[in-house]
């Protein structure tokens, strides 16, 4: 791989402002609101998940609302993907599913492609791996390289996010460091939290990483996706994050086959805005049918 | 990308239209600002102030001739003797501050204002000047009674007396304010002159002045062009001038002034080097370049319009910056989402469209955003030239627009003596990960400003100015502060 871009965060994160803060009104909004709904991965991933509430969030990713197009993705835990299948049977939503001993991912490699090669194995179609920071952080690249080469090749025809768990790293040039590794391994996706730790999405961070993406693309031909997750809460920041996404990788990004937005309860309010550009007044939160 | 399923149809993000919708109160004629009244012009002569982004009229300005010039400079010198001079700066400070508390309040009708007036997005005006003018009255009501802890010696302060102060198009608010917030400060009185295509807010600071029952004549706002900045340069009882504008007018006054006995501070033209160095952050770098060059259209005294890279990251930039140019929004200044706004008067594209072609004909090579732009008003789409030779026109004369002259090096010696290699020197640009190179480089600039991985950042207590035939003087900090000391 070749030397590490320096990065400069008094910059980028003056950059990322000015994406994440365009003006978007009226038709734009609405047509940002249903990319967002559209590239949603709806997430629950709770210790207390039961395949009851599973198919509370498998239904309502299936039809959001009347009228509302379904979701990308559901995601899960390895052992509520059965459950997840059934439930969306003959829908157009795929089943995502965390592998790798997420959140932490430090479990030994043979049991992390076990995890995976099983949750594919029960109808995963895809499959959401973290990373070892603690490798990273230690400088051994080499060994986090082969280890998403190693869970790509578990994946098998399913496609791979990693989550590279930004928040963790403590620079910037060590999450585009992160960025290169990973699209070099093969993801299909880079995803930046794991969204179980305090810093997950920033406009900075997702700048960074979609900027790795558009080298890569630059400099592979191959288009990897951007997957962003945790804390993304209304349709405001969604929003933020689309123009991002569209300044800096174009257009052809936005859309669910390279473009993701992971999040429990952003659909709720992309419902309430949907509904408040379509009727030109909020509907309560009780008028938002939840999972 | 590996789908077992077929993906969703998702429909098309453009941004709509996004205007400002803030209307300003314009009125359809204004007089002179003078002894705290609007005057009626013994000129008798008034002249249009327009938009640039539509090419129709705003208002009709009254135009200031040699006797409303002497008037404005009589109210002046009144207002000093009478009130000013005897104010402890304790009072003075109370109405300094007052000032940036209304200007701050009435933040969203300025940035629209200076928008439609001059051409800039209003998300500059609003996230940049404004702001900026509001923090420096607001910085300078700070020192107002503080002043013996800015000179040596403090038991002999004294304020200079009349100021003339002489602003471009620019940033007509901002520049006005760099000069009004430390006379006033300082116990001076003060005579303003705006550009001729750009009076409005600073005519609507003089409503300021009014609102915040200023003392009469201790801000006076006159307008006109070159021929009232000239009467002004000219009048026997001023004490100090500060302008800021072109070298050439800087030069005139220069003359003009020589053998008198009014101060003098200038912040003339400018064309900055931007030394970008093989191992810098290069995707900031090319934000930083936007910034540099394409901010306010270029139309900035502190542009970096000379790009200088190493060799080794000569192609890689060039492509990145081919890329991003074509996502500049261009159009509709008062669109939140516009990046590049209006050029600010034909005088102005003209001079822009003559130095490209003289580029073009001296060998370099073009690129421009290919975005259209609307068929009235005055535009310029954001552009670049390559094949650039440091004998060309376009690599050594200020273009004050959207047009960024792109030239290499091979060491940091070659850098700093091509940077240095001008006349001008008003500031640099340095752009490295190495801090020991960022350093070296930054010690060796002849530049009143050097920015390390960034561009144009201000603030009220940071001094600004120039070296060689960028001007002398400076505004913002405590050297600001002290030019407006005896």
């Amino acid at each position: 791989m070749a030397r590490a871009p320096s990065v400069d965060a008094v910059m980028l994160e003056a950059r990322a402002t000015v994406l994440t803060k365009r003006s978007i009104k009226k038709s734009s909004k609405l047509a940002g609101i249903d990319i967002s709904i559209a590239c949603m991965d709806l997430t629950t991933l709770e210790g207390k998940d039961s395949p009851g509430k599973v198919r509370s969030v498998c239904a309502r990713a299936v039809s959001p609302a009347p009228g509302v197009r379904s979701v990308a993705a559901v995601c899960v835990y390895p052992t509520l993907v059965p459950e997840c299948v059934r439930a969306l049977d003959g829908s157009k939503v795929l089943v995502a599913s965390v592998a790798t001993a997420f959140p932490s991912g430090l479990s030994p490699l043979d049991v992390k492609l076990r995890e995976t090669r099983e949750a594919v194995a029960m109808g995963a179609d895809e499959i959401d791996m973290v990373i070892d920071r603690g490798a990273l952080l230690a400088g051994r690249e080499t060994e986090v390289f082969a280890e998403i080469v190693a869970v790509k090749e578990a994946c098998g025809q399913a496609a791979l996010k990693v989550i590279l768990e930004a928040g963790e790293l403590g620079s910037y040039a060590l999450i585009r460091r992160a960025c290169d590794i990973a699209l070099a391994a093969g993801a299909d996706f880079i995803k930046n939290s794991t969204g179980k730790i305090p810093i997950s999405t920033t406009p900075g961070i997702a700048l960074l990483m979609a900027e790795a993406i558009r080298d890569h693309h630059r400099k592979t031909g191959r288009s990897a996706g951007l997957k962003i997750a945790g804390g993304i809460r209304t349709t405001k920041a969604a929003l933020g994050y689309l123009s991002l996404v569209k300044e800096t990788l174009g257009d052809a990004w936005l859309h669910p086959d390279r473009f993701r937005i992971g999040a429990s309860s952003l659909l709720d309010d992309l419902l309430m805005q949907r509904e408040k550009e379509l009727t030109g007044s909020y509907s309560a939160l009780a008028y938002v049918a939840q999972a | 990308m590996i789908q077992t399923k077929p993906a969703p149809v998702v429909p098309g993000f453009e941004y709509a239209p996004s205007p400002e919708t803030t209307q300003p109160k314009i009125r359809d004629r204004y007089g002179l600002f003078i002894g705290g009244e609007w005057v009626s012009p013994k000129s008798g002569e008034s002249f249009a102030t327009i938009n640039p982004a539509t090419e129709e009229k705003l208002a009709d300005i009254a135009f200031a001739g040699p006797e409303d010039v002497n008037r404005a400079v009589e109210a002046a010198r009144r207002a000093y003797d009478k009130y000013w001079r005897k104010m402890p700066g304790s009072e003075r400070a109370k109405y300094v501050y007052r000032i940036g508390r209304i200007l701050a309040e009435r933040s969203r009708e300025f940035a629209v204002l200076e928008s439609m007036d001059g051409g800039k997005p209003i998300r500059e005006s609003r996230d940049f000047d404004v702001p900026q003018a509001a923090a420096h009255f607001f910085y300078h009501a700070g020192w107002a009674d503080k002043l013996e802890w800015a000179v040596q010696s403090p038991e002999t302060i004294q304020p200079l007396g009349v100021v003339g102060a002489i602003v471009p198009w620019n940033f007509p608010l901002l520049i006005a304010t760099w000069k009004i917030a430390p006379a006033l400060a300082c116990g001076n009185t003060i005579v303003l002159k705006p550009a001729e295509t750009t009076p409005l807010t600073a005519l609507l600071l003089a409503e300021v002045m009014q609102e915040a029952d200023l003392p009469p004549g201790v801000v006076n706002v006159i307008t006109g062009d070159g021929r009232t900045g000239a009467a002004l340069v000219e009048h026997q009882d001023t004490d100090k001038l500060s302008f800021t504008g072109s070298t050439e007018v800087g030069k005139m006054i220069r003359r003009a002034t020589a053998g008198t006995r009014k101060k003098l501070a200038l912040e003339l033209g400018g064309k900055a080097a931007f030394i970008v160095y093989e191992d810098a952050p290069l995707d900031q770098v090319i934000e930083g370049i936007v910034s540099a060059i394409y901010f306010n259209q270029g139309h900035v005294c502190c542009a970096g319009s000379r790009l200088l890279l190493q060799e080794p990251i000569y192609e890689e930039i060039i492509e990145r910056l081919r890329a991003r140019i074509e996502t500049l929004r261009h159009g509709d200044p008062l669109d939140k989402n516009t990046d590049v706004g209006a050029i600010n008067s034909r005088m102005q594209r003209d001079r822009i469209v003559e130095l490209v072609n003289s580029g073009i004909s001296e060998g370099a090579h073009l690129v421009q955003a290919s975005c259209p732009l609307p068929e009235r008003g005055y535009w310029y789409p954001a552009s670049f030239f390559t094949n650039v030779q440091p004998t060309h026109r376009i690599a050594r004369e200020e273009i004050f627009g959207p047009v960024l002259s792109i030239m290499t090096f091979r060491t940091a010696d070659e850098a700093i003596e091509r940077a240095n290699n001008l006349p001008y020197g008003l500031s640099a640009g340095i752009w490295t990960a190495s801090g020991q190179l960022g350093m070296y480089t930054a010690a060796r600039m002849q530049a009143g400003v050097v920015w390390c991985n960034t561009f144009n950042q201000f603030d009220p207590s940071s001094p600004f100015g120039g070296y060689k035939e960028s001007g002398f003087g400076r505004e913002g900090g405590l050297a600001g502060l002290r030019d407006y000391l005896r």
